[in-house]
């Protein structure tokens, strides 16, 4: 079965609207929490949020479209990330068949930021009916392969915070089956009220900027983003003279079955979906040279998170770090962003640090890397877990 | 007490939606977690708004949350120490 | 790419949930909206557990567990859900309390629940299945996409067995709010006679249809996956000929091997003539039937369709109102296609085969 290798991505986050910006960003702790500007809630000035500072208007200007009101918030920050990965992984080779050429997207509540503002008129006129059809998580998909011109198979997966792990894992099988040539995989979430008062009432927002992996940790900060790669077989790759930007060696989704919500005292889930995708790498845990953490900063999370690593890894853990403290947590988004920066540690040799943490976590044995570093990085994983038990890690490989 | 205890029977049955149950088939000194009424951190969460919105107390840190829900009486012990 | 049906457990305004008497009398509506025909709970789910339940959870975990236990299977390897709109019961009950308390007093189950992958993350948690757990949510393919997952899986180890699923509720808000854009059509006063009405939309439906599929032959299964595809937006109807042709052939199958076409028609006037136009170019003579005025409309309606022509391979009887056409198959019915399709942009080939 083919090798699948990575050969292009694209990415819109609170700290940067493509790749280079967020590289820039990470290289100089530049994080993008602050203050709701955007987002009409009644929480604004109470929570934080890692949002795009772009208005609707504006975004829908960065992505060449002119009828922005016809577009939800998480389709238009889809449209602009699938673009960049678009063209470069595909547009700058100069190829055209799009015919074989898969989507795979995934989001959390898809066209929500509409339907929580048209709701009442949804229910009682049809002034905004052009949104009710927006609401479908598959809307944003629509609309990425319309734009890219795409008229191959069009998924969409929704796992809750794990969505585009699992989207990345099955555009992998597509290629493995030879059931596509290419796919572009990943995530679009835009911040929605729906979603900022739904972990609002679990408790687990931090008024402050997050501390993933700190003891004094309280809580999440969310954040909104798209991002996307473009997965193929090594082969297609190298016949089409493709820079391949690294190998993805191993995948797996495996699920907690502990509550809807809390993970397992001893993170069973995480443990299994990060053994699944080592040993389909056929690495050993002493090869991983990074672990891009899914990292919260919420106290369930990264204790149990730790303790899968700590069961694993354990004594020799490889540097750990979460970047949620820079983009917030994008939800659908936030695999497929770990694994883009995933792929620039792989590709800058540079670990990224993981901003505000003070003091290792009583109950687990490693601190994560406070400070950009320089390092030889081989081999990555990288986890997403969300609601439902939803477990999903990938191996990610120098080529 | 007494009286309050009774009440908060009548608002868990509510907002837990714990279908076919009845105030009496709670004990006021039982474990509301675990092994007793076998409730779970979302329950507490749910008790947490209970207390916000019909006695205007604000817990702020979920933890506290299991020493205050730890039986109905607790919870009343609670609401009558803390209540303007 | 192919899997074994070893498990059925089906929840729909038909009597789909004790499976003896298939295909039984045809269950009468009044109106355009459709309801399912639900089983006692109590059976599947604890009166504690019951407490944060929506509907179209109790209907997945009801009809899990019923699938389950005709395939008698403990622990599936693999749990699988397609979902058109996900857990509407509890996103309505959360965006509601949102847009009514202005953002204050909100409790947290109704936005956990909210989740597109409850169905499957609950039952996972019943079971304590620690395996694959999916949820796919693209529209009218939603079940599709869930069970090309689940083919590619069996092909990747065929000794898997999947708990497959496709499961979309229907609630009075969403009932409304699709009413509002014209989804469902008003000169209609049952659903005996969805095809003759020159009008657009179609009646209001919903369903939970489970499966448990596998790559292992066994003398009881009922009938066999023999293909998914999926395509979106053709630019000519050429195309979507092809793309059947095409699909057909790869099964190794010419198109006058197919016994039955089940077309996923709904009176909708523009829609239906998508169908018409691909019957007329490649299915004249061939027996075509529809399933929509049994479950109503809904985005997972064709995992209903393939519990229906699973049961027509297994049984070989059939409702005799499905049909759309004169011709009714003249010798046994070994394979069927089921070809849905929404608005001519996301459309879906199923190819179901006898064992």
């Amino acid at each position: 079965m083919s090798r699948v290798v990575v050969t292009g991505m694209g990415i819109i986050t609170a700290i940067g609207n493509n790749v280079a910006e967020n590289l820039e960003s990470l290289k100089n702790r530049k994080h993008g929490v602050g203050p709701i500007l955007y987002l009409e809630t009644s929480h604004k000035g109470e929570i934080p949020a890692a949002e795009i500072k772009f208005s609707n208007a504006e975004l829908a200007s960065m992505s060449g479209i002119d009828k922005s009101e016809l577009y939800t918030r998480t389709a238009l920050l889809g449209l602009i990330a699938a673009q960049e990965a678009f063209d470069s992984g595909i547009g700058k080779y100069g190829i055209s068949d799009t015919k074989r050429t898969a989507l795979i997207s995934s989001t959390t509540v898809g066209g929500m930021d509409k339907t929580e503002k048209y709701y009442r008129d949804y229910l009682n006129n049809d002034k905004y009916s052009h949104f009710v059809h927006t609401h479908n998580c598959s809307d944003s998909s629509m609309k990425i392969c319309d734009h890219l011109g795409l008229r191959h198979k069009n998924i969409t997966i929704s796992t809750a915070c794990s969505s585009s792990l699992n989207a990345i894992s099955f555009g992998a099988r597509l290629i493995k089956h030879g059931l596509a040539d290419r796919v572009i995989a990943g995530g679009t979430d835009a911040l929605t009220k729906f979603t900022l008062n739904g972990f609002n009432t679990l408790m687990i927002l931090d008024k402050e900027h997050c501390r993933p992996m700190d003891a004094s940790r309280t809580g999440l900060n969310l954040g909104e983003g798209a991002a996307y790669i473009v997965l193929e077989a090594e082969e297609e790759a190298r016949n089409h003279g493709k820079d391949i930007l690294c190998e993805l060696k191993g995948y797996a989704n495996a699920n907690d079955a502990y509550h809807q919500t809390a993970s397992s005292p001893d993170g069973y889930g995480p443990y299994l979906s990060m053994k699944g995708a080592l040993d389909m790498s056929g690495l050993e845990p002493s090869q991983i040279s990074y672990i891009n953490a899914h990292g919260t900063g919420t106290d369930n999370n990264d204790l149990t998170e730790g303790l899968a690593i700590d069961r694993i890894f354990g004594p020799d853990i490889p540097p750990v770090s979460s970047t949620k403290p820079y983009t917030g947590h994008t939800l659908a988004a936030a695999g497929v962003v770990d694994t883009i920066f995933s792929i620039l540690a792989i590709r800058e040799q540079l670990l990224f640090p993981n901003l505000n943490f003070r003091q290792r976590i009583e109950e687990i044995s490693f601190e994560p890397i406070k400070e950009l570093k320089p390092a030889k990085i081989d081999h990555v994983i990288t986890n997403s877990f969300g609601f439902g038990g939803n477990d999903s890690s990938l191996v990610l490989s120098k080529y | 007490m007494e009286e309050l205890i009774q009440k908060l029977k009548v608002e868990i049955i509510e907002v837990l939606n714990l279908e076919e149950m009845e105030p009496e088939d709670i004990d006021s000194d039982d474990p509301l977690f675990g092994e007793g009424l076998g409730l779970d951190s979302i329950d507490a969460l749910e008790l947490i708004v209970l207390l916000e919105k019909n006695y205007g107390i604000r817990i702020e840190d979920p933890k506290d949350g299991r020493k205050i829900f730890f039986s109905v009486r607790t919870m009343a012990e609670y609401i009558t120490e803390n209540q303007k | 790419m192919e899997a074994y049906i070893r498990g059925i457990g089906n929840i729909s305004p038909q009597n789909s949930w004790d499976n003896a008497d298939f295909p039984g009398e045809t269950v009468l509506y009044d109106n355009n909206r459709l309801k399912c025909i639900e089983p006692d709970y109590k059976e599947f789910i604890k009166p504690i557990q019951m407490r944060r339940m929506s509907r179209t959870l109790k209907m997945g975990v009801a009809a899990a567990g019923k699938c389950l236990r005709d395939a008698k299977v403990e622990m599936p390897d693999a749990i699988i859900v397609g979902t058109g709109l996900g857990m509407m019961q509890d996103t309505e009950k959360f965006l509601t309390a949102i847009i009514d308390n202005d953002e204050k007093f909100l409790t947290p189950t109704s936005f956990i629940q909210s989740t597109h992958n409850t169905v499957g993350a609950h039952i996972a948690v019943m079971l304590k299945c620690n395996k694959y757990n999916l949820t796919y949510v693209h529209d009218s393919i939603s079940f599709e996409e869930a069970l090309l997952d689940s083919l590619i899986r069996i092909k990747e180890d065929h000794s898997e067995k999947i708990l497959l699923a496709g499961i979309d509720e229907l609630t009075d808000d969403y009932f409304t709010i699709a009413n509002n854009v014209g989804f469902w059509k008003k000169d209609i006063n049952g659903n005996t006679d969805l095809l003759n009405h020159n009008s657009s939309g179609s009646i209001a439906g919903e369903g939970a249809s489970f499966f448990i599929v596998s790559g292992e032959e066994q003398p009881d299964n009922y009938a066999r996956f023999a293909g998914v595809d999926i395509f979106y937006k053709p630019t000519s109807d050429d195309e979507t000929e092809n793309f059947i042709r095409e699909f057909i052939n790869s099964r190794g199958l010419e198109l006058q091997d197919i016994d039955l076409v089940i077309t996923g028609m709904n009176g909708d006037m523009v829609g239906d003539n998508v169908y018409k136009r691909m019957q007329k170019r490649l299915f004249d003579k061939t027996p075509t039937a529809y399933y929509k005025h049994l479950c109503g409309e809904y985005y997972t309606s064709s995992a209903f369709a393939a519990w229906l022509g699973v049961m027509i391979l297994k049984t070989q009887r059939y409702p005799d109102d499905i049909f759309i056409n004169d011709h009714k198959p003249s010798g046994p019915v070994n394979n069927i296609l089921i070809y849905n399709q929404n608005n001519n942009t996301n459309h879906a080939l199923t190819l179901l085969s006898a064992c």
